[in-house]
């Protein structure tokens, strides 16, 4: 019991929202479920990185306080897929935007918001 | 059906993977590598105190640089297919009547919305926040004013203004770093001052005031053209 | 230990909101309770001792990507409010 801490937890809690998205994005047919299904997996994905550059009993890389600022990489958790994650969120905003702005485009062209009207590639 | 149980045999797959990672995963106890680096001499180097801007702007600036152009792509593509025309969207613009309530405590919350945008990023190298989340903050200022007050309008014009300049300007700063110090938006062309104040750190502050400028404007404008389609017809 | 234990609440709510988020049929539910998944997740990151991904998550994961999820779907709703 005391093996598993936090980290293993959110850990297994990401690789879990992350596999719903997968399913979310192969199974919906709705344009628009696909989208929030991509979103899912961003979450899942960024709570895998965050958990693991966490180090047990660490505080957060801020050094804010006199005695953080000796000594300083024995106190803090990972900097660097914080950092990461912080990249990978809003590059998420701007591909969720995007792809719902082409499903707005593709909703005007077919009248419909359903992945098996659109069968111009299939053959 | 068929196509069902194939996604479920691509999930299982998938997941026998992700539970092999998650059964191999052991917890390292120390920072290792880079990331030691980071927290060693981050102090004495770009002297931030919050490590996570350190690593966003400084060391890892060059990234940082091609999200900011991602962003900027994405809002310019967005731009393109929502063609809107400008000049008549000032008659067929409904004014609807919104309450009153909402109204007025929107002209109350909108200045300290983008008030504490502004703290968020000016502080992004003391507390936690930067350019990215202050630049959100702001954007949601514009989205509740585009809410609760429609009959107010945004310039595009400004908006674009703002941004190329901010932009432009980053690319002039990391040019600078070149000239003056190390190499590529290094941070040490102005003074790194007293740790913890406001104004240290070089040029993370300046950096992140731009950043935060950009990312609202480029969030406001996706949302402004959004919003404009919505009044189209 | 309450952290361990507030983590699992955390996680099994955020599991329940992606799928009404995956599987539901009224679709401003599901894009709200996928605004929901992101609002716990930032939770989840300050227990993870990251406070700027937190607030990146609050702000921009969970505020302005529903906003935008809504605006898009009152446009494909006006529209087809016109044809009909």
């Amino acid at each position: 019991m005391e093996k598993i801490g936090i980290e293993q937890i959110s850990l297994a809690f990401g690789f879990i929202i992350l596999m719903l998205g997968l399913w979310g994005i192969l199974s919906r047919k709705n344009i628009i479920k696909i989208v929030l299904s991509f979103t899912l997996f961003d979450t899942g994905l960024n709570i895998i990185i965050v958990a693991i550059g966490y180090l047990k009993n660490k505080t957060a890389p801020i050094l804010d306080s006199a005695e953080l600022q000796t000594d300083t990489a024995s106190k803090i958790v990972d900097p660097l897929p914080q950092a990461l994650v912080l990249t990978s969120i809003v590059i998420g905003l701007g591909v969720t935007s995007l792809l719902l702005v082409y499903a707005l485009k593709l909703y005007k062209e077919k009248k419909s918001l359903f992945i098996n009207d659109y069968k111009d590639l299939k053959w | 059906m068929l196509k069902n149980s194939l996604i479920l045999i691509l999930i299982l797959g998938f997941a026998a993977i992700m539970l092999s990672l998650f059964l191999s995963y052991t917890p390292s106890e120390d920072l290792k590598g880079v990331s030691k680096h980071y927290a060693e001499y981050g102090k004495e180097e770009v002297g931030a105190a919050n490590l996570v801007s350190a690593v966003v702007v400084t060391y890892r600036g060059f990234d940082t640089l091609g999200e900011v152009t991602i962003l900027f792509l994405t809002a310019s593509v967005i731009g393109f297919f929502l063609k809107v025309n400008h000049s008549k969207d000032d008659e067929n613009t409904a004014v609807k009547k919104y309450s009153e309530i909402l109204g007025t405590s929107a002209k109350i919350l909108i200045p300290l919305m983008v008030l504490l945008g502004v703290y968020v990023f000016i502080n992004g190298h003391l507390t936690p926040g930067g350019g990215f989340q202050g630049g959100a903050i702001i954007a949601s200022a514009f989205v509740l004013m585009f809410i609760a007050l429609p009959q107010r309008k945004i310039s595009h014009k400004v908006l674009s203004a703002v941004e190329s300049f901010s932009g432009l300007s980053y690319v002039l700063i990391g040019v600078l770093g070149i000239i003056l110090a190390a190499g590529f938006l290094d941070n040490q062309i102005l003074s790194l001052g007293t740790f913890g104040s406001v104004l240290s750190a070089g040029a993370i502050p300046l950096i992140y005031i731009l950043i935060g400028l950009k990312v609202g404007t480029e969030l406001t404008g996706i949302i402004s053209n959004l919003k404009e389609l919505q009044n189209e017809q | 230990m309450i952290y361990i234990i507030i983590a699992i609440v955390l996680g099994i709510v955020m599991i329940v909101m992606s799928i009404i988020a995956i599987h539901h049929k009224n679709i401003t539910l599901a894009i709200l309770s996928a605004g929901g998944v992101s609002l716990v997740a930032s939770i989840l990151y300050l227990l993870l001792a990251a406070p700027d991904v937190a607030l990146t998550e609050a702000s921009i994961g969970s505020g302005l990507t529903t906003i935008i999820f809504f605006y898009v779907l009152n446009k494909i709703k006006k529209h087809k409010h016109v044809e009909e």
